[in-house]
């Protein structure tokens, strides 16, 4: 070690960064951050925060415009009064109630979207990328899978199983498959030269362990990078089926069916539609901006690849 | 005096957080017309920041904060963008280490040396055609016309720097700057890049300034010498004074540890048992494409060798010689096409994975690339303790073992638990070292393992083989496309070509007197063998 004092080298060692204090720093990683926290703290505390059940209506507080004061009938038949901070739609609901609790449905499929792809494109990639008498079979069916639209498989499994909040998951999340499988095989095919991997087959390492010891490891930056991509189309993707009448059922608020209701009468009430698309909006905006912040931070080659 | 260059106390900051204040420390120094002036020094030396600062071309991040940069006379360093621009290619330019990279891919090479004669002249094509067919004959590229109308891709790596060079040069720059340019070419490559610009520079009387980390480069080709250390200079004179009474303690520690050109024949016991043979080992690449026949390469070819225990065989040869792959083919990993591996009397060539686990343990390798070589995502004592984890060894136990292990290759065995990036290069191959000694193999095989180190942690490097191979009387083969190395550890040494063995036998005997064609070839490459270093 004496010896290594004299060298150049020996000065030249960096502390880097822990990722965890880059990313605080990063202000995408901030904002969009933020903004998601906050949307889930709403969605998680939507009974607390003034509303009412979304499936309630009244017939005389039909159409209202956003701030007015009108009635609202319970389950048990009592009438109360209540003020319908983002107006009524023409059953006579309260929008604001039925936008807070649509939050929670847009944001589980986000998020659960976003791990179902992830783990089987992951799980498949893998495969693909390291066992190579798996490749041929294994991307050519994504090649299939990626050649069928999206929605028509949405619409496919909604005809089928009827819809529900699984059914749409599965929709979304399987023509998102093929992409995180193709992202993580090229991911395992530049990681399985490096000479790391290499040690690590000449150290007698079982293949199973070197799949997920060394190779699994070296590409999670880049796929939570991906996974909120996901994220985000799958909120907008929902809302599309709950627009289209392919998603969920109507008696569920979602940010899509809402709009999709409030349609009809978008030229005298514009409110109907305005107000979930602002949160449909903001909401993806995040999850983007979000994503950027942790690509740059994480993963800066990422921008190049995908 | 007749100074193209006159640098005066020159200070480039680095920005905060880095491992020292300045990048490039009040640094003076002059080319002269007709002069080659080598600077050297090692990596994080500031040897390329002052190249940068040279052409204007720093980034904002490190912003010259003192001294002046005169091309002849006028100030590189208070000058405005479009004068800038304008001195570059026609008053002074740059050649770079990466011939590949300097090129546009998609552009013809006529085209790319065009480009510069557009911007800066106002030739009509026609004459802009004869310049360009005249400086591409100049610098010894065969068939002109034909280069002229190639893409960088269809010429190999020294005819792509000669493009590079031309370039550079078709405006008659009084200076050229020349950084690292033959470090990505092989040494026969290497040897003719050398001739061309020295003729090059004394037939057009221009400055240059030559950068590089190589000791026999400079030898070969320098007039004077620049040694910088951490941003500063700390010796400057004529080549023969500086590497033959070097004064800095610096310079000494770096000229003594250029490893000599000549094998110091050591006497190997040729009855010694043999841990390693091949015969006849053989790699064919085949490539089936759908619409285009059957291609093979051979990328070894009927390769025949052997190394006894506690003897090292050095396997040198030019990149795409096939001597990593022969190494490759040993470890297992790559399947060998044909021919025998033989590890103490067991054939491995065609062992199956499960069959080969527990004979994986005898053979050890370590990478060239030390940045690469280990899972940044692992601490070092896990990197090390993975392979007798893998043999059954208790956690407890190999931790032990790794501890042992690293104060063999003089590292503190309290830092096991911490991770790569906290680690220079020259410790992380220490690491990588300690890795393979954990398997307790009977050989080791260091592939290029020297390669991407500077020359001083080179030479420690080395000397650790040396002492890990008399010390536990290892069989090792020590593959390597430099020389110098070779001949400092090498018992035996084959040299290949093409996939082929063209030679082989004691160091002494192939290094003293080498038979072969190829091997007088890259023998008489070599740069500075003539030189003594630090002789005087």
């Amino acid at each position: 070690m004496d010896a290594d004092a004299f060298s150049v080298e020996a000065a030249g060692v960096r502390q880097h960064e822990s990722a965890w204090r880059r990313l605080r720093r990063n202000w995408s990683v901030r904002i969009g951050g933020s903004v998601l926290v906050l949307l889930v703290a709403i969605a998680l505390a939507a009974p607390l925060l003034g509303t009412v059940d979304p499936t309630l209506f009244d017939a005389g507080s039909r159409d209202l415009r956003p701030g007015m004061t009108g009635q609202i009938t319970t389950l048990d038949g009592d009438t109360i009064p209540h003020r319908f901070l983002m107006g009524s739609d023409s059953f006579g609901r309260d929008i604001y109630s039925r936008v807070i609790y649509g939050a929670r449905v847009s944001l589980s499929v986000g998020l659960l979207v976003a791990l179902l792809a992830l783990a089987f494109g992951i799980s498949a990639g893998l495969g693909a990328g390291y066992l190579r008498w798996l490749d041929g079979v294994l991307m050519r069916f994504m090649d299939g899978l990626m050649a069928i639209p999206g929605i028509l498989v949405a619409i496919a499994l909604v005809a089928l199983w009827r819809g529900s909040l699984t059914t749409v998951v599965i929709a979304i999340a399987i023509p998102e498959i093929p992409r995180v499988t193709r992202l993580v095989r090229s991911l395992v095919l530049s990681i399985r030269e490096e000479p790391y991997v290499e040690a690590a087959v000449s150290l007698g390492t079982p293949t199973w362990k070197i799949m997920f010891g060394h190779i699994l490891p070296n590409t999670i930056a880049p796929l939570i990078v991906q996974g909120t991509y996901i994220c985000a189309s799958a909120i907008l993707l929902e809302s599309i089926l709950s627009f289209l009448g392919v998603g969920l059922p109507p008696d569920i608020p979602t940010w899509g069916n809402i709009m999709a209701e409030g349609r009809v009468q978008f030229n005298e009430y514009p409110h109907n539609v305005f107000f979930p698309g602002l949160f449909l909006a903001v909401t993806v905006l995040a999850v983007n901006i979000l994503g950027d912040g942790l690509r740059d931070t994480l993963d800066p080659k990422m921008a190049r690849r995908v | 005096m007749s100074a193209v260059l006159e640098v005066r106390d020159l200070s480039v900051a680095l920005p905060a957080g880095g491992d020292r204040r300045r990048a490039v420390e009040r640094v003076s120094f002059n080319v002269e017309r007709g002069e080659i002036v080598c600077l050297v020094g090692e990596s994080g030396s500031g040897k390329s920041v002052i190249a940068q600062a040279l052409m204007g071309l720093l980034p904002p991040a490190l912003p010259v904060t003192g001294g002046s940069i005169l091309l002849e006379g006028e100030d590189v360093v208070k000058l405005r963008p479009e004068r800038l621009r304008e001195l570059r290619a026609t008053r002074m330019s740059m050649v770079f280490q990466e011939p590949m990279t300097a090129l546009n891919p998609v552009m013809t090479c006529g085209a790319q040396i065009d480009e510069v004669l557009r911007q800066h002249t106002r030739l009509a094509p026609g004459e802009r055609r004869a310049k360009i067919l005249d400086i591409v004959h100049e610098v010894a590229l065969p068939d002109p016309e034909r280069i002229v109308a190639s893409y960088p891709h269809q010429l190999s790596g020294g005819q792509r720097q000669r493009i590079v060079i031309a370039m550079a040069l078709v405006l008659e720059p009084v200076l050229l700057i020349a950084d690292e340019p033959t470090t990505a070419l092989d040494v026969t490559t290497q040897a003719q890049i050398l001739k061309l610009i020295q003729e090059l520079q004394a037939r057009h009387g221009m400055g240059v300034l030559f950068i590089t980390h190589d000791f026999g480069v400079v030898a070969e080709i320098a007039h004077r010498v620049a040694v910088l250390r951490l941003g500063e200079m700390v010796e400057l004179g004529a080549k023969i004074e500086v590497l033959m009474r070097p004064q800095h303690f610096y310079t000494r520690m770096l000229i003594a540890a250029v490893p000599k050109v000549h094998p110091q024949g050591r006497s190997a016991d040729a009855s010694a048992p043999l841990v390693l043979e091949t015969r006849g080992l053989s790699k064919t690449y085949v490539d089936r494409g759908w619409f285009s026949g059957r291609r093979a390469v051979n990328a070894a070819d009927d390769v025949t060798l052997e190394v006894r225990r506690g003897q090292t065989l050095g396997i040198v040869g030019e990149s795409g010689s096939g001597k990593s792959t022969v190494a490759r083919c040993i470890v297992r990993l790559i399947d060998p096409s044909g021919g025998q591996i033989r590890l103490g009397g067991e054939d491995i060539a065609t062992r199956s994975r499960a069959a080969l686990r527990p004979l994986r343990r005898k053979v050890q390798i370590v990478f060239q690339d030390p940045y690469r070589s280990l899972n940044p995502r692992r601490t070092v004592g896990e990197a090390i303790i993975e392979g007798p984890r893998n043999y059954g060894l208790s956690r407890r136990e190999a931790l032990e073992r790794a501890r042992r292990l690293m104060e063999l290759v003089r590292m503190d065995p309290g830092v096991l638990n911490r991770y790569p990036h906290q680690f220079s290069g020259g410790q992380r191959q220490r690491i990588c070292i300690a890795r393979a000694l954990a398997m307790e193999p009977e050989l080791l095989i260091a592939d290029e393992a020297v390669s991407a180190l500077d020359v001083s942690v080179q030479a420690q490097v080395l000397a650790l083989f040396e002492e890990i191979r008399a010390r536990l009387n290892l069989a090792m083969l020590f593959i390597t496309h430099d020389l110098r190395v070779a001949a400092q550890v090498c018992d035996y040494v084959a040299v290949m070509s093409h996939g082929r063995i063209v030679e082989q036998g004691p160091a002494l005997q192939v290094f003293g007197g080498p038979r072969h064609e190829y091997t007088r070839a890259l023998f008489a490459a070599a740069p500075g063998r003539d030189f003594a270093f630090g002789a005087g």
